[in-house]
């Protein structure tokens, strides 16, 4: 119970945040020189960073872009990998053959590595960032989906659709995708931690979101030449990403077991 | 087990010509001029016509496929445009330290995971087990690049006990292991669990306890001797992600191995090695993954005698 109201707390949190911020009046890239480094509670609550910025404003509005990176990300590979993994299971023979074949090879790629190498030779920046995670993304939804969509088409409720004449669309719309989304919201909600995560990690190694504009990530690795001086600069970010991915896998543990569906356990980059 | 193994080399095959395939084709993601995007604006036009021809940019697509794999399977992966130096050579250079740091955090991994599986599995539902899987959540949760500078503020800055960065002395790869390390030990750990609680379900389990064998004989003789099963399997999948959050942990702790290499020459657009560095690392990953099936099967005969596909 714990987990649903904590994870449920956080990630509401982190939804308000990303949300509110646009109305609240955030100033992430106002220096007040007087206060570089200066630590909590001295005008802003959670300190200023080596440029004298507000981390509570930075951090506010690295909320909502790790938030719009997660959504978009997911929502692409989750609709493009369930897509491809369902009619290629449905379909069979050789189409079935080769997505196979080319999911292997995309899972061949260890973690974010893939990830890494698009973001470096397609070049910085948020839309790159998506594009990189969901081309890596869309493999686990695809292996899922298809797994799921093998197991089910041989039940007696698609071979009735079929004797009644229904087209192969309609029923992997109508009768095989509505079952398996149960496993699919589930290993959605493990790939938005894993999308934060990811994100914060490209952006750490300066291929994300590049600077003025804050991201957790990048907030990191500028934190760790004053890491002895002001700790917070580590803390503030460092707390935030940790709380939001820890909120979101105790929620997808939570929706796991009350679907009653098993996954492999998720790795992190 | 011959038919098995000829389609797990095959299998494996396939998988690392579609990878070579895929990073190949990466060059030819970059917006615009590759040539142009790695000498910079400011290039000379008969620099730029000379990098084109060098890296055969200026051949038809399907020539160039045959030109690297060519190369490939002469084991020349080309030149870097930052220090001139074959790529071979530079990355041959860089391998000891990140399979030191893999093997490392390894090892850190199954010394945490291990014990605290068996103490969560052992007593369910108590104290222990709920502190040891309260630390594995919080660990999965915990990214390297997080991680890394926590240790180095906590042991390095405050203690002063272990140096920041770099691999100058034998105790400065303590702090990267243990980045690496407790990630995996954290997955590891609820793996274990998981597999120990199955495990001790079994008649043998009963079988063992009714004829008055030791607590610890049953846990360590035959519980723990078939709950690692699955472990390994996982822990192959799993060094992928050791792999990959080496390239992060890496440049926390800029221990000089292939993934520092990797970013510091995404920065420096020389994209030959960042080619180079990304195909030896999935190439070790496919190696890795199929001799753990291997093992698996050699370990576990079921594997052998079931659906050879895999």
């Amino acid at each position: 119970m714990i987990r649903l109201w904590f994870g449920g707390l956080v990630v509401g949190a982190w939804l308000l945040l990303a949300c509110a911020g646009l109305i609240l009046p955030l100033r992430p890239d106002e220096v007040d020189l007087a206060r570089i480094l200066a630590g909590p509670g001295d005008g802003s609550w959670l300190g200023y960073d080596d440029l004298g910025r507000p981390l509570w404003d930075r951090v506010a509005v690295g909320a909502r872009y790790s938030f719009f990176v997660a959504f978009f990300v997911v929502l692409i590979s989750a609709g493009a990998g369930t897509l491809i993994g369902a009619v290629s299971a449905y379909l069979g023979g050789w189409i079935d053959h080769a997505t196979t074949r080319v999911i292997d090879v995309f899972l061949a790629f260890p973690g974010i590595l893939l990830a890494i190498a698009l973001a470096g030779v397609l070049g910085a920046g948020i839309n790159n960032v998506v594009i990189a995670l969901a081309v890596v993304g869309w493999v686990g939804f695809a292996r899922l989906a298809r797994a799921q969509v093998l197991s089910l088409k041989d039940r007696e409720h698609v071979q009735a659709a079929v004797a009644l004449g229904a087209s192969r669309t309609r029923i992997v719309v109508r009768h095989l995708l509505p079952l398996i989304t149960a496993p699919l919201i589930v290993e959605a909600t493990f790939g938005v931690a894993g999308v934060v995560i990811a994100e914060a990690g490209l952006s750490f190694l300066g291929l994300g979101i590049q600077p003025p504009t804050p991201s957790w990530g990048s907030m990191i690795r500028d934190s760790g030449r004053y890491m002895l001086v002001s700790p917070h600069m580590v803390l503030v970010p460092g707390v935030a990403l940790m709380l939001v991915v820890l909120a979101v896998n105790l929620l997808g543990d939570h929706l796991r077991d009350r679907l009653d569906v098993r996954l492999a356990e998720r790795d992190r980059p | 087990m011959t038919k098995f193994l000829l389609a797990r080399f095959g299998s494996a095959l396939l998988v690392l010509f579609g990878v070579s395939l895929l990073v190949f084709l990466l060059i030819h993601l970059i917006p615009g001029d590759p040539v142009e995007v790695m000498l910079g604006e400011s290039s000379q036009p008969a620099d730029r016509a000379a990098l084109r021809h060098a890296l055969g940019l200026d051949q038809p697509l399907y020539l160039q496929l045959l030109e690297y794999y060519r190369h490939l399977l002469s084991f020349d992966l080309g030149e870097s445009l930052y220090s001139r130096r074959p790529i071979t050579e530079i990355v041959l250079e860089r391998l000891p330290a990140t399979l030191e740091l893999a093997v490392a955090g390894l090892c850190v991994a199954l010394l945490v995971a291990v014990p605290l599986g068996t103490v969560a599995a052992t007593r369910r539902g108590r104290a222990w087990d709920v502190g040891a899987m309260s630390f594995s959540m919080i660990g999965i949760s915990i990214p390297n690049f997080l991680m890394g500078p926590l240790l180095i503020l906590l042991f390095s800055l405050w203690l002063g006990w272990l140096p920041v960065s770099g691999r100058d002395e034998p105790a400065a790869l303590v702090l990267p292991a243990l980045t690496l390390g407790t990630a995996l030990a954290a997955i590891l750990s609820r793996m274990l669990r998981a597999s120990l609680l199955e495990i001790l379900g079994e008649d043998f389990i009963r079988t063992a306890r009714a004829k008055g064998l030791t607590e610890r004989v049953v846990i360590f003789r035959h519980a723990l001797r078939n709950a690692l099963l699955p472990v390994i399997t996982l822990l192959g999948l799993q060094l992928g992600a050791l792999l990959a959050g080496a390239v992060i942990t890496e440049t926390v702790f800029s221990w000089p191995g292939i993934g520092l290499l990797t970013i510091e020459s995404i920065h420096r657009r020389d994209y030959p090695v960042v080619q180079a560095c990304v195909l030896l690392i999935s190439l070790g990953y496919v190696v890795v993954n199929a001799v753990t099936d291997l093992v698996y099967a050699r370990l576990d005969p079921r594997i052998r005698f079931g659906d050879a596909a895999g």
